[in-house]
């Protein structure tokens, strides 16, 4: 009996103790971010989709068309297609197509590649109602942001 | 636990559990025969969610299946790319620098503190009880973000590479960690007294969902579910692999085998995974953090090879068969919540149903790794 009491009475105080702990965190501040009113910066090393590293003294890409990318990709989600140029030596690239829809960002890419000629980038925000939207021409997007 | 009061009659009905149900976190189906709020027969149904992994590590080279397994247990991704690639290391004869085999360490248990928050949270909103969920989250958060900040992603994880680690940690991590585990140890008391103290969680654990000893070896139970039946087995302490024998750790283990023991091993396992950290940290070494000449296209020895680790639920073996070539010949993984999950139909029969779905919640099931 007095045991039934002493449960009654420790297992009220408990709940008591239970509310003191949420009145208590409810006056403490807010600790979400208020997206998308607010966001808050990616950390240097946040795995996006990769894009192509602009060559600084040329202002063109580094890719050498060696298709390492390619074979690396678990999900074959790189095509790589370059050509022949007189006067210069070895490939040109003419089309880097990454087909994001099958891309589970593992970084495998970023990590054979020999002249470091792709990274990634910080886009998170990606949004569309088209499959489409998510082949990309990496080429054509290095082209235009050099625009 | 109530008394099983079975009807003269012997009218029953089948209820189904799922695939779409709140409390099955997943995919995953229950069969269950009911005698009015009684089960009789529970039967999971497994293989919504399947996606042939095994096959698919068959299909493309050693390197290519890296990404996958963080998809198997997307709670504790990095335990399940520690086990496939110390089993390819064990299978090429790749020594792994010690710094890296540090930075696995310590980045594995911050994932298993947040896979067992995140236990806690999803555990408790089950029984009906919403506020620790978002307080888990909380901390949870902030490993999330210092793990993002070492591997660049924040939940399937593909840190880990053959012969070492991706990218080095920088003083930021080391000093966040710390402040993280110090942060940590003070809000525990917080949620044993918000929690586990609470008279209502007490009475829906205490006593309910009992598993025998015997029962867990019958079905293989790992894990919490083995330790909180009072078996001491951690394959970090009784098969150790990777660093963990320099470490002075506990290992959680609970005699009574009920609900609430469970919830008292992760709990406790939270506190012993700070302590590993915390010691890792201290004797951090200096050194590279890949081994030089890993080869690129990777052809290990022909042989059968397994190794296993211990994940937030228990134990996950890799086994691997090869042929020599660039693929491996066989990829079996043994997931430990499948063996967890398969003694669910033993345990709960003649259980009420909310009785049941508390000791479902305590089994901490994942269902892509049920099913992989």
């Amino acid at each position: 009996m007095i045991d039934y009491l002493r449960e009654i009475i420790s297992g009220t105080w408990s709940l008591f103790v239970g509310l003191g702990i949420t009145i208590r965190y409810f006056f403490q501040p807010v600790v979400t971010v208020q997206y998308p009113y607010q966001t808050l910066p990616m950390t240097p090393r946040f795995r996006g989709h990769i894009e192509l590293v602009k060559d600084e003294e040329t202002g063109e890409t580094r890719c050498i068309v060696c298709g390492m990318c390619q074979k690396a990709c678990p999900s074959n989600c790189i095509t790589v297609n370059g050509e022949k140029r007189e006067g210069v030596k070895g490939k040109v690239l003419t089309e880097y197509r990454l087909d994001f829809t099958k891309c589970s960002l593992c970084g495998l890419c970023v990590e054979s590649c020999t002249p470091k000629a792709i990274t990634f980038s910080k886009d998170y925000n990606l949004a569309g109602v088209r499959k489409e939207a998510y082949i990309f021409d990496l080429k054509k997007r290095l082209e235009a942001k050099n625009r | 636990m109530s008394a099983f009061a079975g009807s003269e009659a012997n009218e029953t009905f089948v209820l189904n559990l799922g695939p779409q149900h709140p409390a099955t976190h997943g995919v995953l189906r229950v069969k269950l025969t009911m005698d009015g709020e009684y089960i009789v027969e529970a039967e999971p149904v497994l293989g919504y969610i399947h996606r042939m992994h095994e096959k698919m590590g068959e299909n493309r080279t050693w390197a290519q299946f890296l990404p996958n397994t963080g998809r198997m247990d997307y709670l504790h991704a990095l335990a399940y790319n520690h086990g496939y690639v110390s089993v390819v290391e064990r299978a090429a004869g790749i020594a792994v620098p010690e710094r890296a085999e540090y930075l696995r360490v310590i980045t594995a248990e911050l994932n298993r503190v947040s896979s067992h928050l995140l236990w806690f949270g999803a555990f408790i909103l089950d029984l009906g009880g919403f506020s620790p969920l978002l307080y888990a989250f909380d901390d949870r958060e902030h490993i999330l973000d210092l793990l993002e900040s070492v591997t660049g992603s924040r939940l399937t994880y593909c840190y880990f590479r053959f012969g070492g680690v991706y990218n080095d940690i920088d003083d930021n991590f080391v000093a966040g960690t710390q402040a993280f585990i110090k942060r940590l140890r003070g809000r525990m008391p917080m949620y044993h007294n918000l929690v586990t103290k609470n008279i209502i969680l007490m009475t829906r654990l205490k006593e309910i969902g009992p598993i025998s000893a015997e029962m867990c070896r019958k079905y293989g139970a790992t894990g919490p579910v083995c330790r909180g039946s009072g078996i001491n087995f951690d394959v970090r302490k009784h098969e150790p692999y990777s660093i963990y024998p320099e470490f002075d750790f506990d290992v959680p283990v609970y005699e009574q085998g009920d609900s609430m023991a469970r919830y008292m091993v992760r709990m406790d396992e939270i506190e012993q995974s700070l302590r590993i950290i915390e010691q890792a940290l201290d004797k951090l070494p200096e050194g590279p953090v890949m081994a030089d000449k890993v080869p690129k296209i990777l052809k290990p020895a022909k042989g059968d090879y397994y190794h296993a680790v211990e994940t937030a639920r228990g134990s996950f073996g890799v086994r691997v068969v090869s042929d020599g070539s660039n693929t491996p010949y066989r990829l079996k993984l043994r997931s430990p919540t499948f063996s967890n999950l398969s003694l669910f139909g033993e345990a709960c029969r003649g259980m009420l149903l909310p009785d049941a779905l508390a000791l479902m919640g305590s089994l901490d099931l994942v269902i892509p790794e049920i099913d992989r």
